[in-house]
C-alpha cells in the first residue's frame, strides 16, 4: 500500500484517485486525452445514473483456483489499480470485482480463460488477479460481441511468481472499450501482459506497472490493428522504482484504411533507487495504406545514472519493399508476400511469449483478423503490374542510451 | 527449354536524385542445359543485371528485351517473372523476422504449382534440400535469412533452388562469404540441379574457385554495364592472371 500510494508523481500523469470528482468530462486539453476523438468516446465517459448493466462472462479456471467476488476497498482491490483517470475510475467502482485468486505455489498448466461478451449496452468490470507467492498462471481475457465498456484488470504477482495476462480485444466493430490495467510486480516475480487489439469502434487502454520489491521483471507486448475509421490507444506506465528490476515493452500496430488511428504512449519512469536496472520500450507501426495516423509517443524519465540501460525506439513505416521483392521473387503475388510480412511482423511478437500453446492461440487470432482485413482489401484493390517505386519511408529507429 | 535472350538491354537505377542509367545494352544468351558465368569490376552493374531481369522495384528496363523460353518478362510483375521460371539468388539475401522458412517456402511452392504440397512428403523434401547444402533441420522453423550467417544465407539461397527448382537461376555472388567446403557444397548444389538437363544457370561471381567446380560453358566479362568479351572457362582463368585491366582501359 505504501509503495502504491507514492507511485506515479511524475509531470506526464494526473493524480490518481478513486473519486470521480477528481476526473471531470474530458475537454481534450488534457494531455492524457489530447489524441482521442472525445465525441466518440462521450457515451463511455458519462456517469451512469445507476449500476452499470451486466455483461456476459465465463469463466473456465482449474483447480487451485479460488473465484469470488470483491467489495469496494475490499482485500487487494484498490491496492494496486489507482485509477489515473474517468473511465478506470468508472470501472472501479463498479460494486462486487470478480476476483480471481491462485494459492501460493500452485501451478497451473492450463490458462485461465474469462470471456467478457458484450450485449450491446454500457457496462463494466473489475477484475481482479491475485497470485501466490511463486504461483504460475496464464490468464487469457477475450472481449467480444458489442458494448460500451469499461473494464479494469488488477494484478498482484506476488514474490517469484510468474503471470502472464492477455488481454484480447476481438470486439465487434461499434464497441467502444475504456480502461485499465495494474500490476504490483513482487521480489524476483515475472510479470507478462499481452495485448490484442483488432476490433471495436475505439479503444484506449491505460497499461500500468509498478514493483513491490527487487529483481522483479515485467515485459509488456502489445499487438494491434487499426482498419479504416478504428481508433486505438495504448498508454503504458512502468513505473521502475525498485532497484535491480527489468522491463521490456513492445508494442506493434498496423494501420490500414482511411481514418485508422493509433496511438501508443509509453511512459517509463525510473526512479532514484532504481539501482541496477535496465529497460527498453520499443513501438512500430506499420502504415499499409494512406489516410491512416499513427502517433507514438515514448517518454524516458531517469533519476538515477545507475543502471545497465535504458532505451526506447520508435518506428512508424511503410512495407519495405526489400522484403516484398525477395518473397515475390519466389513466387508469391504481392497480395501474399503482404500479408507474409504482416502475420511476421506481429508472430515476431508473440514467440517471445515463449509458451507453445498460448502462442498458438495468439497466432490463431492474429490469422483470423489477417484473413478479414488483408484478404478482403487486396480483392478490392487492382493488381498493379508492379508499383513504380514503393517508397520505403520507415525513419531509422531512434534510440537513446543510457550507461 | 529454358534460354534466357538478352537483347539491347538498358537499365537504370531509381535513385533519392533520379535515375541512373547502369546497364548500356546487354546482350547474352544462356541455353538450356548450359552453365554460364559473369565475371566483372565492382560497380561495372552485374547485379544491376539480376535485379533488372527479376523486376525489382529500384530498377527500370529502359530498352531492349529479356526472355525466358520465349516470354517477354520486362513487362511481368516480380512474382510473374518467378512463375514464368526464373529464379534470383541473391547477393544480400533479405530477413523477414517473424516468418519461418517452412512457411515461407510452402507458400513459394503452392504460388509457383497452383497446388499446396503434399502435407506428408514435404517436411522430407525441406530437410533434404537443407540437408543437400549442410544446413539442419531447425533452419526450417526459423524466420527467414534472420541471424543466419553469411554463409548460411547463401547456403539457404541453393536450398530454396532445389525446392522451387525454377527453369532458370541466375545466381549473384553466391560464393561470396562462403568457407572452402561451403564453395564445394554449395557448388555440388548447383551441379545437381543443372544436371537435371533442362535446366539454365547464369552465375555472377569474382573467384574462379566456384567455377572450377561447377565448370562454366560460358564466361561473359561484364565491363560497365555490358557484356564485353565472352569465351570459355579459360578466359576466367586469364582474367584471374591479369585482372580486367585491358577490358577496362578507356572506361570511367
Ligand atoms: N541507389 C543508388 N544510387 C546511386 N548509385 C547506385 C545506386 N544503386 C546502385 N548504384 C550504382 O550502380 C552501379 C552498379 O551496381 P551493381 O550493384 O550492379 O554492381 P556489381 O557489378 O554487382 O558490383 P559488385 O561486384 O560490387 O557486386 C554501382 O556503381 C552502384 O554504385
Ligand atoms: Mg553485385
Amino acid at each position: 500500500m505504501e509503495i502504491a500510494s507514492q507511485q506515479v508523481e511524475s509531470h506526464l500523469h494526473p493524480k490518481p484517485s478513486f473519486d470521480v470528482a477528481d476526473f471531470p468530462m474530458p475537454t481534450g486539453r488534457e494531455e492524457v486525452w489530447r489524441f482521442a476523438p472525445l465525441p466518440r468516446f462521450a457515451e463511455l465517459l458519462t456517469e451512469p445514473p445507476t449500476d452499470f448493466a451486466d455483461i456476459q462472462m465465463t469463466l473456465q479456471a482449474p483447480v487451485g483456483v479460488t473465484l469470488s467476488t470483491l467489495g469496494v476497498g475490499v482485500g487487494v482491490r484498490g491496492s494496486v489499480l489507482l485509477p489515473v483517470d474517468r473511465v478506470s475510475v468508472l470501472a472501479a467502482k463498479v460494486s462486487q470485482a470478480r476476483h480471481i485468486r491462485i494459492a501460493d505455489a500452485v501451478r497451473l498448466t492450463e490458462p485461465i480463460v474469462i470471456t467478457v461478451t458484450g450485449k450491446g449496452e454500457r457496462a463494466a468490470e473489475h477484475i481482479v488477479i491475485e497470485s501466490g507467492v511463486a504461483s504460475e498462471a496464464i490468464i487469457v481475457v477475450e472481449h467480444r460481441g458489442s458494448a460500451v465498456f469499461c473494464g479494469n484488470i488488477e494484478v498482484v504477482v506476488k514474490d517469484a511468481a510468474k503471470i502472464t495476462v492477455v488481454s484480447v480485444q476481438d470486439w465487434a466493430p461499434d464497441a467502444l472499450h475504456g480502461g485499465m490495467h495494474a500490476a504490483a510486480v513482487g521480489t524476483d516475480a515475472q510479470y507478462r501482459h499481452v495485448m490484442m487489439t483488432f476490433g471495436g469502434d475505439a479503444v484506449r487502454i491505460q497499461n500500468s506497472v509498478y514493483y513491490t520489491g527487487s529483481g522483479g521483471n515485467a515485459e509488456l507486448y502489445g499487438l494491434y490493428f487499426a482498419d479504416a475509421g478504428q481508433y486505438q490507444e495504448h498508454r503504458l506506465s512502468v513505473d521502475q522504482n525498485a532497484a535491480h528490476t527489468t522491463s521490456y515493452v513492445d508494442y506493434r500496430g498496423a494501420l490500414q484504411g482511411k481514418g485508422a488511428h493509433t496511438v501508443w504512449v509509453g511512459d517509463v519512469f525510473i526512479r532514484r533507487q532504481a539501482v541496477g536496472i535496465s529497460s527498453y520500450e520499443a513501438n512500430k507501426n506499420l502504415v499499409l495504406t494512406d489516410g491512416c495516423r499513427a502517433d507514438s509517443v515514448p517518454n524516458l524519465e531517469i533519476e538515477t545514472g545507475n543502471i545497465k540501460g535504458a532505451g526506447h525506439s520508435s518506428t512508424t513505416g511503410r512495407f519495405d519493399d526489400n522484403q516484398l521483392f525477395y518473397l515475390m521473387s519466389r513466387g508469391l503475388s504481392s497480395s501474399e508476400a503482404k500479408r507474409l510480412v504482416i502475420q511476421g511482423f506481429f508472430y515476431d511478437i508473440i514467440r517471445r511469449i515463449g509458451i507453445a500453446e498460448l502462442e498458438e492461440r495468439l497466432k490463431t487470432h492474429v490469422d483470423a483478423e489477417l484473413a478479414k482485413t488483408i484478404d478482403r482489401a487486396e480483392t478490392s484493390l487492382c493488381p498493379p503490374p508492379l508499383p513504380e517505386q514503393l517508397r520505403h519511408e520507415a525513419p531509422q529507429p531512434q534510440i537513446e542510451k543510457q550507461e | 527449354m529454358a534460354d534466357l535472350i538478352i537483347r539491347g538491354l538498358h537499365a537504370d537505377v531509381l535513385t533519392e536524385e533520379g535515375s541512373k542509367p547502369i546497364l548500356k545494352g546487354v546482350d547474352l544468351t544462356a541455353k538450356t542445359g548450359e552453365i554460364h558465368a559473369i565475371m566483372g569490376p565492382n560497380g561495372s552493374g552485374k547485379s544491376t543485371l539480376a535485379y533488372a531481369i527479376s523486376g525489382h522495384p529500384k530498377y527500370r528496363i529502359t530498352a531492349g528485351s529479356v526472355t525466358l523460353d520465349g516470354v517477354e518478362l520486362s513487362t511481368l510483375s516480380v512474382d510473374q517473372r518467378a512463375k514464368a521460371g526464373l529464379f534470383l539468388g541473391m547477393q544480400y539475401p533479405v530477413e523477414v523476422p517473424g516468418v519461418s522458412m517452412a512457411n515461407f517456402l510452402r507458400t513459394a511452392k503452392t504460388a509457383l504449382d497452383g497446388v499446396a504440397p503434399k502435407v506428408r512428403s514435404w517436411p522430407k523434401e525441406i530437410n533434404a534440400a537443407l540437408e543437400l547444402v549442410g544446413l539442419d533441420a531447425t533452419f526450417g522453423a526459423r524466420s527467414v535469412n534472420e541471424g543466419f550467417s553469411g554463409g548460411e544465407k547463401k547456403r539457404a539461397e541453393i536450398a530454396q533452388l532445389h525446392i522451387l527448382n525454377p527453369m532458370f537461376a541466375i545466381l549473384d555472388e553466391i560464393d561470396s562469404g562462403l568457407d572452402i567446403d561451403a564453395v564445394r557444397e554449395v557448388a555440388e548444389g548447383i551441379n545437381t540441379y543443372a544436371a537435371q538437363g533442362d535446366r539454365g544457370v547464369l552465375l555472377i561471381t569474382h573467384y574462379t574457385r566456384i567455377l572450377r567446380y561447377t565448370k562454366p560453358d560460358f564466361v561473359h566479362v561484364f565491363v560497365d554495364g555490358k557484356v564485353v568479351q565472352e569465351g570459355g572457362q579459360e578466359l576466367a582463368d586469364l582474367l584471374e592472371v591479369a585482372g580486367y585491366e585491358r577490358f577496362t582501359r578507356g572506361h570511367a
